[in-house]
């Protein structure tokens, strides 16, 4: 048994959700957006919602473990060195192709 | 080493000459005819060997020098091949023996060994003379050698062979096989020079007339053996119970026995190989090989192996005789002989050519032989046998000498003539004396002249036994066709050696070398002296001085004794005064013809005297019944209808009718059915692969929104499956 859980807290759920929407919102931008900087953007949203997640089961079910926090931490730790990645990449492509429109980047195309 | 053993080798040198002249010596000249002659002379020996052992044995006919060797499997047993030397035989091969090792020799010196090559030469054509200068520088034309010089001892080789291994045999079917290989040697030979027209022509006509008897023979031959189950003398012919069964079984055949029909059909077999009429008509053509050729095959060996079957089957022939009458056969064998004889006889008088005469003459002679044949005289037909053989043999190679003598004149003198017709010849018994004594010998002991010719003895014989056994018709007959001989034969001599020389060829005619001579010295001995073995016991004056060896010896081959016809004057002076006559009136005739001079017959007989020239017409009878017939069968018949029609038409629709069937699977099926499939599949695949690229956009949204919606399904999926529905 962790730490007590004080009865005034809200319920868990009020955080599931909100994380659901905030990866939602997430996934949508991921999908419908055209600029690859805020497809980046969607997908922070998608791991920040994560990560309200993680934390939010970390915190009603075992406070005292520390393995959650460290879990949340990693998954900060990630996110930002794949958004270096990432624009590092973007970067690569616009010198190449001029362009970091999502819809233009389709060398993969038959 | 055993006697027997000696006769199975007699027949074998001659063979292993062939075999080597033809394999290994065909281009040494010298060293083909020394192994062919040496062939010769060891055949010659052991023949020699056998004979004198043969004669000093009691009773021969009773048991011969028999010995067999297993050769065929048949069915539960085997079919044996053997030699049997009986008298019969022991004779043949006496003289077979002589006759073929002085033919060897003569070859020699007839192809001109020792001469230059000739100019124009070829391989086929007969040598034409070489050119050659002497010290002065003159230029003559000589004799040159043969060019196929080797091949020819090569084929004599297995002609012999063929003779020895035909009268050492014991049984029928190797009787059958040396007739055979004569045959093919017969062919070759005569067609020596093959590059000539008429002698391809004369080679086939010999070997298709004796086919026809030959198939007749075999036909006796089967039936002989089906009937006894056996082809061995021993079996048949020496055993009376057999001969017995067979001459007086009738064979539903022209009321002819078993046996009767069986030696007419093995009779005609004689006829075609001893060229009797009606198959006759191969033997003068046969003229157109060399002269030794016709000496050795025509004269004294393969022509003789007719007259040799005939009296080997006489038992056959005479079986079922009663009372001493001849048999149906022996009825139709002495009518052929006898009017063959005067036949032939009557031919030769009208003939220009030289071996032409001679050819008729051997037909005639053999014709006397089967008479005698046929009215039962078997010795005095073995008698004739054997010296005919001798004195044909010795006006043969006579006559082959002489036109080597008037070759030369021809030569000499550059006078383009026929060296064989006798009207071009005259006088040669001066330039060719050797020649003309042997000649002179041989041809009065063909017309048999009395007391020291061999013919005479022998004629007399079969005059004594017609006349003795009431035979008028053979015997008026006979004696008639003997003057004829007489006749022509001194007709020949005259022509040719007596009187002046008719052309300058002639005049320059020189003797034989040696090699030539010698064997026709050799043969006139025999011509003179062997008549002498066949003395009648009760012949006046000389009767008992020599025994009767021919009688007594040749005899024993029979299984009766048969006694020899008592003495009459009739015959003996018939005999004298037809030969005397004969070559008086021949004489006569022809002492005195001039060079261009008509034959003197000509004007007496006057048509008749074309139709012997042209020999009755038979020739242009027989290309009229057969040849063109059979010409026209194979032209029209056998190759226009049959051969292109029906065959090649056949192929032909084959062929097209396997392209329209080809065509049509290649259209109906092939292209549309087989290719389309294989496009079909192809182009399917090439829309399927059209479809299902448009997912591939390279857009990775779309990318995402598809692994979105494949996670949702899948989800749903397994909520469904692992918790609604369990």
């Amino acid at each position: 048994m962790g730490a007590e859980v004080r009865k005034t807290m809200i319920p868990i759920s009020w955080f599931l959700i909100f994380a659901a929407a905030l990866f939602s919102i997430g996934l949508f931008g991921v999908l419908s957006r055209k600029n690859a900087i805020l497809i980046l953007m969607g997908i922070e949203l998608m791991l920040n919602a994560v990560n309200i997640n993680l934390i939010a089961f970390w915190r009603y079910r075992d406070s005292l473990d520390i393995s959650g926090q460290a879990f949340a931490v990693m998954v900060f730790a990630v996110a930002a060195a794949e958004v270096a990645v990432g624009l590092a990449i973007f970067i690569s492509v616009y010198r190449r192709r001029g362009t970091i429109s999502a819809d233009e980047i389709d060398l993969l195309k038959w | 080493m055993n006697i027997e053993t000696i006769v199975w080798l007699i027949p074998l040198p001659p063979l292993i000459a062939f075999f080597l002249i033809i394999l290994i010596t065909n281009r040494r000249k010298r060293a083909s005819h020394i192994i062919a002659i040496s062939a010769a002379v060891i055949s010659w020996f052991l023949s020699m060997l056998v004979y004198w052992f043969a004669s000093r044995v009691d009773h021969l006919g009773e048991h011969p020098i028999v010995s067999s060797i297993p050769w065929i499997p048949t069915g539960d047993g085997w079919l044996f091949i053997g030699v049997q030397i009986d008298p019969l035989s022991a004779v043949t091969l006496f003289f077979v023996a002589w006759t073929v090792l002085m033919i060897f020799i003569y070859s020699v010196g007839y192809h001109n060994f020792g001469q230059p090559k000739g100019d124009q030469d070829r391989p086929g054509l007969p040598p034409h003379g070489a050119t050659v200068s002497d010290v002065q520088g003159h230029k003559h034309l000589v004799p040159s050698i043969e060019p196929l010089y080797s091949r020819f001892f090569a084929f004599i080789g297995l002609f012999a062979f063929g003779m020895y291994f035909l009268v050492v045999s014991n049984n029928l079917l190797t009787l059958f096989i040396g007739w055979e290989i004569m045959g093919f040697c017969s062919y070759i030979l005569i067609g020596f020079w093959y590059a000539k027209l008429t002698a391809r022509a004369a080679m086939i006509k010999a070997f298709l007339t004796t086919r026809v008897g030959d198939v007749f023979m075999l036909l006796g031959i089967a039936y002989l053996y089906s009937e006894t189950g056996t082809l061995y003398y021993r079996d048949i012919l020496y055993n009376p119970e057999v001969l017995q069964e067979l001459g007086t079984t009738p064979s539903g055949f022209l009321g002819f026995s078993v046996a009767g029909l069986i030696g007419l059909l093995i009779f005609i077999g004689a006829v075609g190989k001893s060229a009797q009429w009606p198959l006759h008509v191969w033997l003068p053509d046969a003229m157109e090989g060399p002269t030794p050729v016709s000496a050795m095959i025509h004269a004294a060996t393969m022509v003789s192996a007719g007259v040799y079957l005939t009296l080997r089957i006489f038992p056959l022939l005479a079986a079922g005789m009663e009372h001493g009458h001849p048999t149906q056969t022996m009825n139709i064998i002495a009518f052929i002989g006898t009017f063959t004889a005067i036949f032939a006889a009557t031919i030769a008088i009208a003939q220009k050519d030289i071996k032409r005469v001679l050819a008729y003459s051997t037909i005639s002679q053999l014709g006397f032989m089967f008479a005698a044949i046929g009215i039962g005289a078997y010795i005095a037909a073995v008698f004739h046998l054997v010296m005919h053989a001798f004195f044909k043999a010795l006006l043969f190679l006579g006559s082959g000498s002489v036109i080597h003598g008037m070759e030369h004149g021809v030569y000499h003198t550059g006078d383009h003539i026929d060296p064989q017709d006798m009207f071009n010849m005259g006088g040669l018994r001066k330039r060719m004396p050797v020649t003309f004594i042997t000649f002179l010998i041989g041809g009065l002991a063909l017309a048999g002249f009395p007391l020291v010719t061999a013919g005479f003895w022998s004629k007399d014989e079969i005059f004594a036994d017609a006349f003795g056994h009431n035979h008028w018709l053979v015997f008026i007959t006979l004696a008639l066709a003997a003057l004829l001989t007489a006749y022509y034969t001194m007709r020949q001599i005259t022509l040719t050696f007596l009187g002046e020389s008719r052309t300058d060829a002639a005049k320059h005619a020189s003797e034989s070398i040696w090699t030539m001579t010698l064997p026709l010295i050799m043969l006139a001995v025999f011509a003179v002296a062997l008549g002498w073995a066949g003395i009648p016991e009760d012949f006046p004056l000389f009767g008992n001085i020599i025994p009767n060896y021919v009688h007594e010896f040749a005899g024993e081959t029979l299984l009766e004794e048969s006694k020899p016809v008592n003495f009459n004057f009739i015959p003996l002076v018939t005999s004298i005064f037809v030969s005397l006559g004969g070559l008086g009136i021949g004489w006569l005739v022809y002492r005195s013809i001039k060079s261009g001079a008509v034959d003197p017959a000509k004007k007496a007989l006057g048509t008749i005297f074309v139709v012997l020239e042209n020999k009755y017409y038979f020739d242009e009878l027989y290309d009229f019944l057969f040849v063109k017939p059979a010409y026209w069968v194979a032209e029209n018949f056998s190759y226009k209808w049959m051969d292109r029609k029906v065959i090649d038409g056949a192929i032909h629709w084959v062929a097209s009718t396997s392209l329209v069937i080809g065509t049509f699977l290649r259209n109906f099926f092939d292209v549309p059915v087989v290719n389309g499939f294989g496009d079909w599949v192809g182009e399917s695949t090439k829309k399927l692969g059209t479809v299902f690229r448009s997912i591939q956009t390279g857009r990775i949204q779309q990318y995402m929104i598809l692994a979105l919606v494949t996670v949702a399904v899948f989800t749903a999926l397994l909520y469904y499956l692992l918790i609604i529905g369990r």
